[in-house]
């Protein structure tokens, strides 16, 4: 790897790009009507997608989750991709398939319970030879939890006590284990150095549980930990107990403020500011030209919105039924339902539009100056790609983003899957090692070697000398 | 040498470095790499060589114990597992035939998870994939979850375990209805409105019990075999009924002929008053076996862990120690009193899988009552066992 420091300038250090695949899921992201669209289920798509993703010597791959169908109107949305696998037992396969990449699952704090978690990414962990994260969810909502037994949901201000002491529940029992309580010595019949290894108590608010925990001290130690929440408390808990977080906020000017933002409460936890990095989400149009590539962006974005598909999302605004609506048509003169919004269950989406009024009136206004019609409105208020352009654009834009502080990296939505990482990992990710920002191999055997992150022993221990 | 014409099931049943509580202390038996893949995926290709149905985990939310219902402190056999779901997961892109059948414990975990987990299972296999559904009465276990007490629990014919076991019955409910919750094409990406699925072969499963109640439809679509295979171990009447309500296959541990007969016809008679009579149901007999070319060397070996272990290791199920031209008698008599198959368990797993599919499968083939290749390509098709129909869709 060519570095900086054979500049005889003193300058800032260039820093290393972080970059991830995100299996595209169930959003519009992904155009499933392309021929060269592939199943989304088969476990050869999972393996297809990770094999390139490692090829590129991607830091991780990353799973999404949702416990729920998707509904709008009272019925199971049917336009975008339906159905995904279980993470857990999708990412431990591709630990057979794969040697180096990072495995990094969604798993929601609301419906599940620690020790079971905290087991499975433990297992995940040692079955993947130290290459397992945790992004810690918080959804809360009784849609989901009518899929669940016993107390399945929660008040949504409640959804990040749940979270925390979920995280730290399962904390404690990954540090139940020290990593030498297994002797195995055949000769003198000692297995075990302690008959209490494993031992934990927790009382809470949440948690009211005591044992042994029964999987010994994984290969990290415990699974990175990635916060997706975005909430001055998601931002808070990130800031307190994450490694990564997984953000929203692509794009340039919204990506640092982000950023400035979540690194500058680290110091009151008492971290610094590399030991959590910023990824936002990202997609992009990659071709040839940049021509080619703009092209190519308008028509992902055509297929990505259909006029059935702007409707939809129309009514995630009015919360109310617009299927009458000629999608080629001008935006609705009706207001909006302002009452509580359940048009559409189980997206997350819907809560990012707290006025709906103003949001009306604004695209109304957006609409009438460019002449849009509700479909081209969506197309073009909706998410854009991020990254469009040739591939020297492409690998310029990228590390421009990240040396300026927008993010650490980027975890990647191709909308092709699973071959639509293939191209960058040919084209892009070649470039960007020439400019000296990326990898040319993996540093270390785990997913904390990727990313720059300390083995949790020796942090607990710079965190109390500190 | 008479051909059978219904070969017998072997399975094989892996439970840490095997069944007997000092076989780690073998040189063979690798105590050190327990937490590894490949640990776990040089067994299970072992017992795929050798051609059988399939390998069950076992599986617990607790430490081992050789108590039954509390913790023991030992510190002198193997402690530790890890999830057997995410074993399965693990070896299965390594393997191509062999079924995988991880234990699921349904007293506290969630149906919903389940279902869509060993639906995962049956997808990342290309159809292998099974369970294997258990109780758990432990207190400690309870603990780690903190939902609920168990009272103590001393006798299967309790009301307290009839409830464990009428729960683990909802959850196999569930987890089935789930699986069948999607048509197998629903998903149809016509193009021309824009419809990835046809929500109408999508099915809400509605399902309310007496412990719970689930909504659905499942995430994860119908898995490659419609049903994976649902198994229990059984021992008394009130877990043969799980097995006759719910299951394709039950493990049942007679200790001679005329047992097995009397658990087969309690078996089967439970079959009929839930209604299945006309189902393919298979009844696997359990032994724990010691294995080895001289008669006298398995006991001797026996002998030796028990001397380990500090006392004579005891089963639930009968404990063979001899030859395997002498399992291979012993199996097809008990196949005589109406058992389908046999699932073994290893007392040493290091030497006596090897010991089964080196020595007992051949003897077995040689005899005309086992395969010589696999001649499905899923679980279901190696136990005989057509695709089911899917419930939902022909509600
Ligand atoms: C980029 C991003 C990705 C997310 N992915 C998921 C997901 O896959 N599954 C899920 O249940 N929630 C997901 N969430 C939801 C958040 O984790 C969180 O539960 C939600 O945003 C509420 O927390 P907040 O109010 O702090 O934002 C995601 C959020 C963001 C910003």
């Amino acid at each position: 790897m060519t570095s900086p420091t054979t500049s005889s300038k003193p300058r800032r250090p260039v820093k290393q790009i972080h970059l991830a695949a995100h299996f595209p899921g169930v959003n519009n992201t992904t155009v499933w009507s392309d021929p060269r669209a592939g199943s989304h289920i088969e476990f050869s798509s999972f393996a297809h997608f990770a094999r390139t993703a490692e090829r590129a010597k991607f830091d991780f791959l990353f799973l999404a989750e949702g416990l729920r169908l998707r509904e709008q109107g009272g019925h199971i949305y049917d336009l975008d991709v339906v159905g995904r696998p279980d993470t857990f037992t999708v990412l431990t396969a591709l630990a057979a398939v794969t040697e180096r990449i990072g495995l990094t699952g969604t798993i929601n704090s609301t419906f599940n319970e620690p020790y079971e978690v905290a087991r499975q990414f433990a297992g995940l962990d040692h079955l993947s030879d130290g290459r397992a994260a945790w992004n810690v969810v918080t959804s809360w909502d009784a849609f989901t939890g009518e899929n669940f037994r016993r107390g399945g949901f929660l008040p949504q201000e409640e959804r990040y006590s749940r979270a925390k002491e979920f995280l730290a529940t399962a904390k404690e029992l990954f540090d139940s284990w020290h990593g030498d309580e297994i002797i195995a010595d055949q000769d003198t019949g000692t297995f075990l150095k302690d008959a209490k290894a494993g031992s934990f108590t927790h009382t809470g608010q949440h948690f009211d549980i005591h044992g042994q925990f029964n999987v010994p001290r994984s290969p990290q130690g415990r699974p990175v930990i990635f916060q997706a929440g975005d909430s001055e408390e998601g931002r808070e808990f990130a800031a307190a107990e994450a490694d990564a977080i997984f953000s929203r906020h692509g794009t340039l000017e919204a990506g640092r403020a982000f950023y400035t933002d979540v690194k500058s409460r680290l110091a009151k936890y008492g971290r610094r500011r590399d030991q959590l990095l910023i990824l936002p989400a990202a997609t992009f149009a990659l071709a040839d030209t940049d021509a080619e590539a703009e092209e190519l962006a308008r028509e992902v974005r055509r297929q990505q919105v259909s006029g059935a598909t702007a409707l939809k999302h129309l009514e995630f605004v009015w919360n109310r039924d617009l299927s009458s609506y000629d999608p080629e048509g001008p935006l609705p003169d009706v207001d909006p339902d302002v009452g509580d919004n359940h048009i559409a269950q189980g997206r997350a989406q819907v809560r990012m539009y707290r006025d709906p009024m103003a949001t009306a009136r604004e695209w109304r206004a957006l609409a009438e100056a460019n002449n849009w019609s509700i479909r081209d409105l969506v197309i073009h208020t909706g998410n854009r790609q991020n990254f469009v352009g040739s591939p020297a654009t492409l690998a310029r834009t990228i590390d421009e983003y990240v040396q300026s502080d927008a993010s650490d990296g980027f975890i990647l939505v191709p909308h092709l899957t699973p071959t639509g990482l293939d191209e960058f990992a040919d084209k892009v990710v070649p470039l960007l090692q020439e400019q000296g920002v990326f990898r040319t191999d993996y540093e270390g055997p785990t997913l904390r070697d990727h990313l720059g992150l300390a083995h949790p022993d020796t942090e607990t221990e710079e965190r109390q000398a500190s | 040498m008479s051909a059978n014409p219904t070969p017998l099931h072997l399975a094989v049943a892996l439970d840490g470095t095997g069944w007997h509580p000092a076989s780690w202390r073998e040189p063979v038996s690798r105590p050190r790499d327990l937490f590894t893949a490949a640990y776990w995926t040089d067994l299970i290709t072992e017992a795929e060589r050798g051609l059988l149905d399939l390998v069950t985990l076992e599986d617990g939310l607790g430490l081992q114990s050789s108590h039954f219902l509390d913790p023991d402190g030992r510190t002198d056999q193997v402690r530790g597992r890890l999830d057997a779901v995410l074993i399965a997961s693990r070896v299965a892109p390594l393997t191509q035939h062999i079924g995988l059948v991880p234990t699921v414990v349904a007293t506290h975990t969630e149906p919903f998870h389940i279902s869509k987990a060993i639906a995962t299972l049956d997808y990342v296999s290309s159809g292998r994939a099974g369970l294997r559904v258990q109780i758990t009465a432990r207190p400690n276990e309870a603990a780690h979850f903190g939902r609920r007490t168990l009272g103590r629990i001393d006798r299967y014919d309790t009301p307290a375990v009839h409830e464990l076991f009428d729960e683990a019955a909802d959850h196999v409910e569930v987890v089935r209805r789930l699986w069948d919750s999607w048509e197998d094409d629903a998903e149809i990406r016509d193009t021309a409105t824009g419809r990835f699925i046809d929500r109408d072969k999508l099915h809400y499963i509605d399902f309310e019990g007496r412990h719970f109640s689930v909504k659905g439809p499942s995430i994860t679509p119908r898995p490659p075999q419609g049903q994976p295979i649902v198994s229990a171990l059984a021992h008394e009447t009130v877990p043969y009924r799980l097995v006759a309500r719910s299951a394709d296959i039950g493990y049942v541990t007679p200790f001679d002929t005329d047992g097995a007969r009397a658990i087969v016809s309690e078996v089967r008679a439970e079959q009929r008053a839930a209604g299945r009579a006309d189902e393919p149901l298979h009844i696997f007999g359990d032994l724990v076996v010691f294995l080895d070319g001289d008669p006298a060397a398995a006991r001797a070996r026996q002998e030796r862990l028990d001397t380990l272990a500090g006392e004579p290791y005891t089963s639930d199920a009968r404990i063979f120690a001899g030859s395997p031209a002498e399992l291979a008698d012993l199996l097809q008599e008990f196949e005589t009193a109406g058992l389908t198959g046999f699932r073994l368990r290893p007392a040493v797993a290091g030497h006596d899988l090897p010991a089964i599919t080196r020595g007992l499968v051949p003897e077995l083939q040689r005899r005309g009552a086992f395969r010589r290749a696999y001649e499905a390509d899923t679980l279901r098709g190696l136990l005989g066992l057509a695709r089911p129909a899917n419930r939902c869709a022909a509600a």
